[in-house]
C-alpha cells in the first residue's frame, strides 16, 4: 500500500494506471469518508507536482490548476466575474479546510453540496483531464454525472480547470443557505454571474447547488432575465415553476424539497440583484 | 521529493525542532503528532475536519492535522500550542488573556482556539469582532458559548483578581494547563503503542445476532490478541446509573436494541485494530423492525424491550396538588398546546476515552467522567470485584453535560486489561460517541394553562411523554424531576403534572443539562406568552404577577422562606424588556425587505441536587509538615469550575488563599466521594462539604493556640503562622507527628442537603434549594428564507451568592448556546446524524452578545448562599427564542428545532391559512 507524492505529472499518471491508486490532494472529503479498517488503499498525493496548483492568465482565459486552494482563490487577484467563486471559496468548511481542500477535489468529490460548482458552472468552466497518454477537456457540467459519480476514468486525473474569458463588466454573486453560521452544509445556494447593459439585464448566468443531484445551471430562468430592467428584478417572478425545472429538491434532515425550492426563487432574486449590485 | 512506501521517512520543523519519523502510508499528521511526537496538546474531537481541536499552523497556515496525511508535512513547519506557548508573543498574550476571561473552560477546544487566534493575529494585529469569529469559525466549542473567548481574542479588559475568596473573580485555579495543553484528558493517558480495544456495535436499531468462531477468527489475525463478549464478564452483565433500574448490558446478549449498541470487543496492537474492519468480524445479524418513537412503542403488538416493563412504560413521575380540573373549568380563559423536540447530542468535543492497567493485582482505570465513585459501583458489580480491587482515576474531561455520567469506555477497559494482564485504551470515535452514548429526551407534551381575567393562573395540566431508548439510564430521573418543575416558577394552586418514559429501539436518552426540564420549559413558557396575548397583558407583567415569592408554596407544597428569586430576576429584564420592545417594533415599523425582528423572554427554575434523595459530598483535606495545604476536591471539574469554586469555598473558610491550594483530584483510592457532577449541585453540596472543613480546619488551628476567631493564618516553609490582634503563634509542623498519608492536620467536611420524600401526589420536600433564571432573547428572521439569527440576549440569573462572578458569567453563556442550539438546529436522528457535520451545534458566528446579570438573593442552605447554576442556565433560553420568533413573525412554533425550513412552512402556512 504504497503512499506516492511525485513531482512530475508523468509519474503520477503511470502510478495511476498500474496502482489504481485513490488521488488525494486537501485530504478534506478523503478523511472523513474513511471507513474503520480503510487502509489498504494507495494513496497519490498530487500536491506536490509543480504547475498543479495555482491559477494563471492564458490566451483563452484562466487555468486554475487541479491542487488550487479555496485561500489562493480568495487572494488571488480576479475580475468580478470570479466574486460568486471568492465568496463560495469563503464559505467553505472552515479556514482550515479553505487552507487544505483543493478546487479540483471538491469537484471530483461529487457532492451534491460542493460549494464550488455553482459558480464554476456560473463561469463555464471546463475540466482539462490527462492520462498517460491522452487529455481531454471536458465542460463541467458534463464532468459531474451524479452523486459521488463523475466521467473521469480510473487512469486519468483532474490537472486544472478552465474558465474561458469573461467580460470585466461581468458581475457575480453567490449565497449560501444553511442552518448555522460556519462549517455548515448548505440546504440551498446560488451563484450568479450578470452583465448589465444600460440599466437591463444583458446575460445572466446562474446556478444552483444542493438542490439536485448534481448543481445545474437554469437556463429558462437566464434567458427570461435578459432585458429586465435592473429596477424591476424585486419584483420579478423568480419562482416559476419552469424556471425553476432542471432542481429536483430532496427532502432530507436539512429541509424539505418544498423548501429547497422556495427558499432558491428567492436566493435566486438576491443573488441576481446583489450581483447587479456589485461594481 | 517523491514519497514512496512505507518506509518513507517524513521530515519537517515541529516547533522549531527538527524531527523525523516514519509514519503509516496516509496516516493523518494529528496521529502522527500525538503517536509518534508525543504532541498530545493536539486534541482529536471528530477526525472529519468538524471540530477543528486538532489545529495546527503548517507554513504558517492554520489547518486541520487530522485532514492532512504526515507525508504532506515532509519540509514544512508545524506549529501546536504546546510550541506556540513557549516562544510566540500572540500565544503567549492569548494564554494570559483566556485566564483572565475563563475563556478555557473544559479546555479541549483551548488549543485549537488559541492557534487559531495566533494565525488571525500574525496577520492582524487588532482584529474586530467579526475578524475573530471568522478565524476561529473552524473550531467547535461546547462550553463556553463563546463569547469570553471572543473577548479574550480582542483584548477586552478583564475583572480578574489575584486573591481568590468567596465572590471573587479568580482566574481557573486548573486553567494553565488547559491554555499550554499540558491538561491529559482521557486519550492522553496511554503510551504510544498501548494495545487497543475496539467495540463491535450494531448496525440496526433491533436484531438478533450470532457469533461465529470467534476463537478461530481471532487466532488467524495477528496482532489480535483477545476477544471480549458477554461470556468474558466475571460478575453481572448489566449496568444503570440507579441501582432499581439497572438494565443495560456491557455487551448484549443475542439481542441488540439499539443501533451502535455494544455487542463484543477486540483488542490488539494499534496496527491490527487499525487495519481491522468491522464487517470481518465473524458475527450474523437477524434485522428485525424496531420501534422509534412513543406512538410506535405505545401501539397494540408493539415489540417489548424489557419483560419487567409492559407496555413499554419505564415509569412515571407524578405532582398533583389543588383540582386543575375544576380550576380550569372555572378560568377565563385557557390556551392549550402539544410541543415535541427530539434527541438532543451532547456534543462535548471530547469523545469519550481512557486507558487501563493492571497494577499489583488490581484494576486501574483512568478515564474521562463526571462521576467516579459511581463508575466504581458500576465495576464492582460487572468485574465482580471487591471495590478495594477496583482504582478510578478521573483524567481531564473534555466536557460532559451529563452524558458522562454514565460508564462507556470503563468495562471494555477494565475486561480488556484483566483478559490481556496488559495495559489498554480505547478511545470512542465520534461516531460511535454519538451512536452510543446517552442523549437529552425527545419529548411530546401535551399542556393545558387557564387564568381568570384579572391574570391569575387558573389550572394548569400536565402531560409528557419521554422517549428514553433501549435503557433506563437517568430515564426515571427525567420522570420524576419535570412534573416537579413543569409549572414554572409560578404560583400555582391548582395542578397536575404526569411524565412518563418510553422505552423504544434508540440510545438511551439519559442525563443532559436540565433532565427533561429544558423540554417542559419550552411547552409551558410558550404557553405563557399565549396566555398572557389571550388576556391582553404584557407578557413580563403577566409572569411577574404570577412568579414565586417567598413563603409561597412551590407545586410539590414546599414553601421556602428566603431566597425566592424568580420576580427579581423577571423584574431584573424589564428595563431591557421595554427598550428591546421599543427598537424591535421600530425596526418592523420601517422594514421593507424580508427582516423582521422579535423580543422573546422566559423564565425557569431547577432544583439543585438529587430529587428527595441522599446526595452527599465529602471534602477532605490536609497539610503537610512542610507547610503545603492540600484539598483533596472529588466534585469532578468538567469544565464547569468545581475546581476553582470549591477551592474558594474552602479557602474562604480556612482563611487561606484558594489560588495557593494544592488540589488532589477524585482518585478513588485517595479522595472521598463528593457525589456525582450533576443536578447543578457541586457549588451547593460539595461546596457546603468544603466549607465545613475549611472551617473545621480552621478551627482545629485556632484551638492549638488558643486564638480568637478573627486570628489569620499564613503557612510558611515546614511553619504555621496565627497572627491574633497582636499576639502571633508559629507552629513548627515538622514537630507534628504526621498520619500514613503525611498529613499534619487534617480535616473533613461532609453534607447532604436537607430533603423530603414526595407522597404519591408528589408532596413533599424534593430539594434544599432552587435557583432562578430569567433570559430575554431578540431575533432577527428573515421571512423569506425562515432564518432565525439571535442578535442580543440579556441573562438574570439569581445564584444566591456568586463564589465566582466570571465563572457564573461563563456558565450564563455556555448555557445558552447550547439552548440556542435545541432551539435553533440540533437533532439527532440515529443513523442519519451521527458526526459533527449533520448534527449541527452552534459555531462561534451564531452567538451574540450576551448581557448577564448576575442576583444574590442567598439560600437558607447554600454556602455563603450560594445556589446552583449549571443547569438553570438553557432552560429559558429555548423558550426565550420561540417568543421572540412569534413576536417577529405573529408564527407560534410548536416543535424544535425551528430550523429554517420548518419555520418557513409556518410562516406560509400563517399567511394561507
Amino acid at each position: 500500500m504504497p503512499y506516492l507524492a511525485p513531482t512530475r505529472t508523468e509519474d503520477a499518471l503511470r502510478f495511476l494506471r498500474s496502482n489504481s491508486p485513490k488521488v488525494v490532494a486537501g485530504c478534506t472529503d478523503y478523511f472523513p469518508s474513511l471507513q474503520q479498517g480503510q487502509v489498504d488503499e494507495d494513496l497519490l498525493d498530487v500536491t506536490r507536482i509543480p504547475g498543479m496548483r495555482g491559477i494563471s492568465r492564458d490566451e483563452t482565459g484562466w487555468r486554475i490548476g487541479a491542487a488550487t486552494t479555496w485561500t489562493d482563490i480568495v487572494r488571488a487577484p480576479l475580475p468580478p466575474a470570479f466574486d460568486a467563486l471568492k465568496l463560495a471559496a469563503r464559505e467553505v468548511g472552515s479556514l482550515q479546510i479553505q487552507n487544505q481542500g483543493t478546487v479540483a477535489g471538491n469537484i471530483c468529490n461529487a457532492s451534491p453540496a460542493a460549494d464550488g460548482v455553482p459558480p464554476l458552472l456560473a463561469l463555464e468552466a471546463t475540466v482539462e483531464i490527462a492520462a498517460a497518454d491522452a487529455r481531454r477537456v471536458v465542460p463541467l457540467s458534463e464532468f459531474i454525472t451524479g452523486v459521488r459519480r463523475t466521467v473521469l476514468q480510473p487512469d486519468e486525473l483532474v490537472v486544472a480547470l478552465h474558465v474561458p474569458d469573461v467580460s470585466a463588466d461581468t458581475q457575480s454573486h453567490f449565497l449560501k443557505l444553511g442552518s448555522r453560521t460556519n462549517l455548515v452544509i448548505s440546504i440551498a445556494m446560488v451563484a450568479a454571474n450578470v452583465r448589465l447593459d444600460a440599466g437591463r439585464v444583458a446575460l445572466a448566468h446562474i446556478a444552483v447547488g444542493s438542490c439536485s443531484p448534481v448543481a445545474r445551471r437554469l437556463p429558462d430562468l437566464e434567458a427570461r432575465l435578459v432585458g429586465t430592467a435592473v429596477e424591476d428584478l424585486a419584483g420579478f417572478d423568480f419562482a416559476n415553476p419552469e424556471a425553476l425545472t432542471p432542481l429536483t429538491p430532496i427532502s432530507d434532515v436539512r429541509g424539505s424539497a418544498d423548501y429547497r425550492l422556495d427558499a432558491v426563487a428567492e436566493l435566486c432574486r438576491r443573488a441576481v440583484i446583489a450581483a447587479s449590485a456589485r461594481s | 521529493m517523491d514519497v514512496r512506501n512505507t518506509e518513507a521517512s517524513v521530515a519537517f520543523e515541529l516547533n522549531g525542532e527538527a524531527v523525523r519519523i516514519t509514519p503509516n502510508p496516509g496516516e493523518r499528521l494529528s496521529e502522527a503528532l500525538r503517536e509518534r511526537l508525543e504532541a498530545r496538546d493536539v486534541k482529536i474531537g471528530c477526525n472529519a475536519g468538524d471540530c477543528g481541536a486538532c489545529t495546527v499552523l503548517v507554513d504558517g497556515e492554520v489547518v486541520c492535522a487530522c485532514l492532512m496525511t504526515a507525508q504532506q508535512a515532509h519540509e514544512r513547519t508545524v506549529e501546536t500550542l504546546a510550541g506556540l506557548v513557549r516562544s510566540d508573543a500572540h500565544a503567549q498574550g492569548l494564554m494570559e488573556r483566556f485566564q483572565d476571561h475563563g475563556a478555557a473552560q473544559c479546555g479541549i477546544c483551548t488549543p485549537g482556539m488559541i492557534v487559531s487566534a495566533v494565525g488571525l493575529l500574525r496577520e492582524t494585529r487588532a482584529p474586530d469582532e467579526s475578524q475573530v469569529q471568522e478565524a476561529l469559525g473552524g473550531v467547535l466549542c461546547r462550553c463556553t458559548g463563546y463569547r469570553k473567548i471572543i473577548d479574550a481574542v480582542l483584548g477586552v479588559p478583564a475583572a480578574i483578581v489575584e486573591d481568590g475568596g468567596v465572590g471573587q473573580a479568580l482566574r481557573r485555579v486548573d486553567g494553565i494547563g488547559k491554555v499550554e495543553g499540558t491538561e491529559r484528558f482521557g486519550d492522553d493517558v496511554a503510551p504510544p503503542g498501548t494495545l487497543e480495544i475496539k467495540v463491535i456495535r450494531s448496525p440496526y436499531p433491533l436484531a438478533t445476532f450470532e457469533f461465529g468462531d470467534l476463537n478461530g477468527w481471532r487466532e488467524e489475525i495477528a496482532g489480535i490478541e483477545a476477544v471480549l463478549t458477554a461470556a468474558d464478564i466475571p460478575g453481572e452483565n448489566r449496568f444503570g446509573v440507579i441501582p432499581a433500574f439497572a438494565d443495560q448490558p456491557v455487551f448484549a446478549e443475542g439481542t441488540a436494541r439499539f443501533r451502535g449498541e455494544a455487542v463484543a470487543a477486540i483488542v490488539g496492537t494499534p496496527d491490527a485494530v487499525r487495519a481491522f474492519s468491522p464487517d470481518a468480524f465473524p458475527v450474523t445479524w437477524a434485522e428485525l423492525g424496531g420501534v422509534s418513537v412513543v406512538s410506535e412503542a405505545q401501539a397494540d403488538g408493539a415489540p417489548q424491550l424489557h419483560e419487567a416493563r409492559p407496555d413499554n412504560l419505564m415509569c412515571r413521575g407524578f405532582v398533583t396538588t389543588g383540582d386543575a380540573e375544576a380550576a380550569l373549568a372555572t378560568a377565563d380563559v385557557t390556551v392549550e398546546g402539544t410541543f415535541t423536540s427530539g434527541f438532543v447530542e451532547h456534543g462535548y468535543i471530547e469523545p469519550e476515552a481512557g486507558f487501563a492497567e493492571i497494577v499489583d493485582g488490581r484494576v486501574e482505570i483512568h478515564a474521562c467522567t463526571q462521576a467516579p465513585v459511581m463508575d466504581l459501583e458500576a465495576m464492582e458489580i460487572i468485574l465482580g470485584m471487591h471495590r478495594n480491587q477496583i482504582r478510578m482515576v478521573p483524567t481531564g474531561v473534555g466536557g460532559g453535560f451529563g452524558s458522562k455520567l454514565d460508564i462507556s469506555v470503563q468495562p471494555y477497559l477494565a475486561l480488556g486489561a484483566l483478559k490481556t494482564g496488559r495495559p489498554v485504551r480505547l478511545t470512542y470515535s465520534r461516531t460511535e460517541s454519538m451512536q452510543s452514548t446517552t442523549k437529552r429526551h425527545p419529548s411530546e407534551i401535551h399542556i393545558r394553562i387557564g387564568a381568570t381575567q384579572d391574570g391569575k393562573l387558573s389550572g394548569f395540566h400536565f402531560e409528557g411523554a419521554f422517549n428514553t431508548g433501549a435503557y433506563a439510564s437517568w430515564g426515571p430521573t427525567v420522570a420524576n424531576r419535570v412534573p416537579v418543575h413543569a409549572s414554572g416558577p409560578y404560583r400555582v394552586s391548582d395542578y397536575t403534572a404526569v411524565a412518563k418514559g418510553i422505552h423504544t429501539h434508540c440510545p438511551p436518552a439519559g442525563a443532559f443539562r436540565g433532565f427533561g426540564v429544558p423540554q417542559s420549559g419550552i411547552a409551558q413558557e410558550s404557553l405563557f406568552d399565549e396566555l398572557a396575548q389571550k388576556l391582553g397583558i404584557d407578557a413580563l407583567e403577566f409572569r411577574v404577577q404570577n412568579a414565586l415569592e417567598d413563603g409561597v408554596p412551590t407545586v410539590c407544597g414546599q414553601v421556602f422562606e428566603q431566597g425566592v428569586g424568580a420576580k427579581a430576576c423577571l423584574e431584573a429584564l424589564r428595563p431591557a424588556w421595554h427598550r428591546e420592545r421599543v427598537r424591535a417594533d421600530a425596526f418592523n415599523a420601517g422594514a421593507t425587505g424580508a427582516l423582521r425582528r422579535g423580543v422573546g423572554l422566559a423564565a425557569g427554575w431547577y432544583g439543585c441536587g438529587n430529587t428527595s434523595l441522599p446526595n452527599p459530598s465529602t471534602i477532605k483535606a490536609g497539610i503537610r509538615a512542610d507547610g503545603t495545604v492540600v484539598l483533596h476536591q472529588g466534585a469532578t471539574d468538567i469544565g464547569q469550575g468545581s475546581n476553582t469554586v470549591i477551592s474558594q469555598i474552602f479557602g474562604s473558610a480556612l482563611g487561606f488563599s484558594a489560588a495557593d491550594l494544592t488540589l488532589v483530584g477524585g482518585d478513588t483510592d485517595v479522595t472521598p466521594d463528593a457525589g456525582k457532577t450533576s443536578a447543578s449541585r457541586q457549588t451547593f453540596v460539595s461546596g457546603n462539604a468544603a466549607r465545613q472543613s475549611g472551617e473545621a480546619m480552621r478551627a482545629k488551628i485556632l484551638r492549638q493556640v488558643d486564638a480568637s476567631k478573627e486570628a489569620a493564618i499564613a503557612f510558611g516553609d515546614g511553619t504555621l503562622t496565627v497572627s491574633d490582634g497582636d499576639r502571633q503563634h508559629v507552629i513548627d509542623l515538622r514537630t507534628l507527628p504526621p498520619d500514613n498519608e503525611g498529613y499534619v492536620i487534617t480535616s473533613t467536611g461532609r453534607y447532604d442537603p436537607p430533603t423530603k420524600p414526595l407522597d404519591k401526589n408528589g408532596q413533599g420536600a424534593p430539594y434544599a434549594q432552587f435557583g432562578y433564571a430569567a433570559q430575554l432573547a431578540v431575533v432577527e428572521v428573515d421571512l423569506a428564507l425562515g432564518t432565525t439569527r439571535p442578535i442580543r440576549f440579556v441573562a438574570a440569573h439569581d445564584v444566591g451568592k456568586a463564589i465566582n462572578p466570571v465563572l457564573v458569567e461563563g456558565q450564563v453563556q455556555g448555557g445558552i448556546a447550547q439552548g440556542l442550539g435545541m432551539a435553533l438546529m440540533e437533532e439527532y436522528l440515529p443513523g442519519r446524524t451521527e458526526n459533527l457535520h449533520d448534527y449541527l451545534i452552534p459555531t462561534i458566528g451564531d452567538i451574540p452578545p450576551i448581557e448577564t446579570l448576575i442576583l444574590e438573593l442567598p439560600d437558607a442552605h447554600g454556602p455563603y448562599g450560594a445556589k446552583g447554576l449549571g443547569e438553570h442556565v438553557l432552560i429559558p433560553t429555548a423558550p426565550a427564542l420561540l417568543n421572540a420568533i412569534k413576536h417577529a413573525t405573529g408564527v407560534r412554533m410548536y416543535s424544535v428545532p425551528v430550523t429554517p425550513s420548518k419555520l418557513r412552512d409556518a410562516i406560509k402556512g400563517a399567511r394561507h391559512g
